[in-house]
């Protein structure tokens, strides 16, 4: 076991994952030489050789379309968009090529790609570095789409990715990169070596894709959260005192419902929480499968928590991000129901 | 400023409409065996002249002319001849099957049957093609069963596709056929990346890109031209000119580069323009090329000139934008008839020897088509399981989707 930031977390994997595996490449903007904008790829270039770790044209819908035919070929690519933010020139090879080649063709080829892109707000990144587009995968059929919350799960997430036989969306929270953050960005940063999900081995191992984890077990309401805000859900949990039972999805396609569904069935509250926009965002598909299958168990309607329906300001980057007391309001509010 | 008049926005029209007189003066045809041909491994800036003419074999008299002349043998060509046949008549009976409504949709290739025919020839096994809908002369010229075609075309009991992609959007892995998306341009660069994957890997194969005219205004031509050039990928970048993007003429998205070929030359990419309505011309341009490619010297950029003789589509009417009678006026010919004309000047073919041929590949045709039929056709006979919708979307079947499946009854 090491202590490993999420930055390193998710190097280990690729390096993990390119060491068993010479089909294994890597690249996108300034990943090579450089080693990425968040030093996610740095000294793999160096160790694996600059045919197998590559620095890219500043094109998304390049670096994806010449994934998807590596993959066709035989590769396994795990490519960087530099932001999630960025990914919108590929989303034409995201959705209409990677997602369906394997359906389109009876399987007669597939797509085994990663598209790793840092997601979430919270370091001053504005409009068009803070963006969480998730819902925009989950959408998609065909995509699988990961977010992991902290280096353990992100290291055996992203091994899991890259040995998955179709393509895995696998957003960072670019904020959770060193420390949990709780969104209480006036305090002092907590590191990851002095959390227990810091703690990584440095080996290969696997954590399924689709399999959610409670992240702190309670009997009033459910929480469903996945990336930073998991960390926030723990946090406005122990501010308000109210006994709420956090699920971290990990996963969003495909989703571990049972899971959701035996806390609602217990709690029989349920709040969703998500940086990403409010309308058409993943709560409400969250929100939706909870009335479903949990409605005689409901004691209250189900709350959303999420980003306003606006663009990511900037300056007023703390007004706009779902912090603990916007999501302790909600809690409040759905107990009193 | 006050003496300058107001701006103006320039919108390029064909020379001719619906009820004008068919004109191709602006078409330069250079006369054939007249262009070069440069060792694979100058340097593109050497060679840029090839970008703006065009590269031709037969002359109008049938004989092959000039450099690029002298590579097939009479049996190669005999084959050649035969497979544009076969694709001519296959498409035949398939547009006549979909006004019979035994499918929803065709596309067929009338004119430009030497293109892919003649490409086909210069891959070996293992090399893949990234098509467009207008490229399945790869396939017969390959020798993929013409029945498993129309299984695919009638979505039949035994569509390969399992009734899930629209009539002609085929895949081969084992022809070297990349599954044919429906949208335009993003195989493009997807192709690049094959052919940078076997570059990565060491290996020998080559990777083929196809596109239409219109479709090079697509971002992806740019991104695949732009990672080509960046890696020297063994990729081969095929524009097939057939001067009509559905209604659109090729002016509106060619701009004001002259050809299509020319956009290659900003990315330091030899281009090179080829008559694409002579077999033995594409063969000649297509061999440069893959050598290019085989010798680790990096991508080529070819433009075939060529003409769609017939509608894009059976959707699709051209009396509405174009004069009925502009494909006889068109200046190069018909790519059957042509390679015909070349076979009977060298001794190696007849008109008889031609008309037994036709009708023989007619029949070849029918029985095939029955043969599919008997698995079934759109609206009749045995059909897809509804299982299908559901079966393939992922490698394992994920819970939400069974649950669906389950819903639907299956």
């Amino acid at each position: 076991m090491a202590r490993m930031t999420m930055i390193e977390a998710v190097r280990s994997a690729m390096d993990v994952s390119m060491e068993r595996d010479d089909n294994v490449v890597v690249f996108g903007e300034d990943v090579g030489y450089f080693g990425g904008v968040f030093r996610c790829t740095q000294g793999l270039q160096a160790k694996y050789g600059k045919t197998r770790c590559f620095d890219a044209p500043i094109s998304e819908s390049g670096i994806v379309g010449t994934a998807i035919g590596m993959a066709a070929y035989g590769l396994k690519p795990c490519v960087e968009i530099q932001f999630a933010d960025y990914m919108y020139p590929a989303y034409d090879q995201i959705t209409q090529e990677a997602a369906r080649i394997r359906y389109r063709s009876n399987g007669d080829f597939t797509c085994p790609i990663v598209l790793r892109m840092p997601t979430g707000g919270g370091i001053f990144g504005g409009q068009t570095h803070s963006q969480s587009p998730e819902a925009l995968f989950t959408h998609v059929c065909g995509l699988k789409v990961v977010v992991p919350s902290n280096p353990y799960d992100a290291k055996g997430l992203l091994i899991a990715s890259i040995e998955d036989p179709d393509p895995v969306m696998f957003l960072e929270p670019k904020r959770l990169y060193n420390g949990p953050f709780d969104g209480h960005h006036d305090r002092p940063v907590i590191p990851w070596s002095k959390h227990d999900l810091g703690e990584v081995p440095e080996g290969h191992y696997t954590i399924p894709i689709g399999k959610a984890e409670i992240r702190r077990q309670g009997s009033a309401v459910t929480v469903v959260a996945y990336g930073t805000m998991v960390h926030v859900a723990l946090a406005a949990a122990e501010e308000t005192g109210i006994d709420a039972e956090v699920i971290d999805l990990r996963s969003l396609l495909p989703l571990d419902l049972d899971t959701i569904v035996k806390s609602v069935e217990k709690t029989g509250r349920c709040v969703v929480v998500h940086e990403a926009t409010l309308t058409s965002g993943f709560g409400g598909e969250v929100a939706a499968l909870v009335q479903e299958h949990c409605f005689y168990h409901l004691e209250a309607p189900v709350v959303r928590v999420a980003g306003w329906d606006t663009p990511y300001p900037h300056a007023q980057e703390w007004d706009y991000f779902p912090g603990p007391a916007r999501l302790g309001r909600a809690l409040v509010e759905v107990m009193e129901a | 400023m006050s003496d300058l008049d107001r701006l103006s926005l320039h919108v390029p029209e064909p020379a001719v409409r619906p009820g004008g007189q068919p004109d191709f003066s602006n078409v330069k045809i250079p006369k054939a065996g007249s262009v070069p041909r440069p060792e694979v491994d100058v340097a593109p800036e050497e060679m840029r002249d090839l970008a703006y003419s065009i590269i031709r074999v037969l002359n109008r008299d049938g004989e092959a002319v000039g450099p690029w002349a002298r590579l097939l043998s009479d049996d190669e060509l005999l084959s050649g001849l035969r497979h544009m046949m076969l694709l001519r008549a296959f498409d035949a009976r398939m547009v006549m099957a979909q006004r019979q409504g035994k499918t929803s949709f065709y596309m067929q290739h009338l004119g430009e049957e030497a293109v892919s025919c003649a490409f086909r020839k210069v891959l070996v096994k293992g090399d893949m093609n990234f098509p467009t809908y207008r490229q399945a002369g790869l396939l017969i010229a390959d020798g993929y069963p013409m029945v498993e075609m129309m299984n695919q075309i009638f979505s039949n009991e035994s569509d390969p596709l399992r009734g899930r992609q629209l009539p002609i959007m085929y895949s081969s892995k084992e022809h070297g056929f990349f599954t044919i998306s429906g949208n335009l341009a993003t195989q493009y660069v997807q192709a690049v990346g094959w052919a940078m994957a076997s570059a990565i890997k060491r290996d020998t194969k080559i990777a083929a890109a196809w596109i239409g005219d219109g479709s090079t205004a697509e971002s992806d031509f740019h991104s695949a031209l732009v990672f080509a050039s960046t890696y020297k990928a063994p990729v081969i970048l095929n524009i097939v000119n057939n001067q009509w993007a559905i209604s659109t003429f090729q002016g509106i998205a060619r701009g004001g580069s002259g050809t299509f070929a020319a956009r290659g030359l900003g990315f330091g990419i030899p281009a090179l323009r080829v008559d694409g309505n002579d077999y033995l011309a594409v063969y000649a341009v297509a061999k440069w090329a893959a050598e290019r490619a085989r010798r680790n010297l990096g991508p080529t950029l070819i433009e075939y000139v060529t003409y769609r003789v017939g509608a894009h589509s059976t959707s699709d009417d051209p009396s509405a934008y174009r004069p009925k009678t502009e494909s006889e006026a068109w200046p190069l010919g018909d790519p059957v008839l042509r390679l015909k004309k070349h076979l009977i000047l060298r001794g190696a073919w007849s008109e008889e020897r031609h008309a037994q041929a036709e009708a023989e590949i007619t029949d070849e045709v029918i029985q095939a088509q029955k043969q599919a039929e008997g698995h079934g056709t759109l609206h009749a006979g045995g059909k897809p399981s509804v299982r299908d919708i559901f079966e393939g979307v992922y490698a394992e079947m994920p819970p939400h989707i069974r649950r669906q499946r389950q819903k639907a009854g299956y």
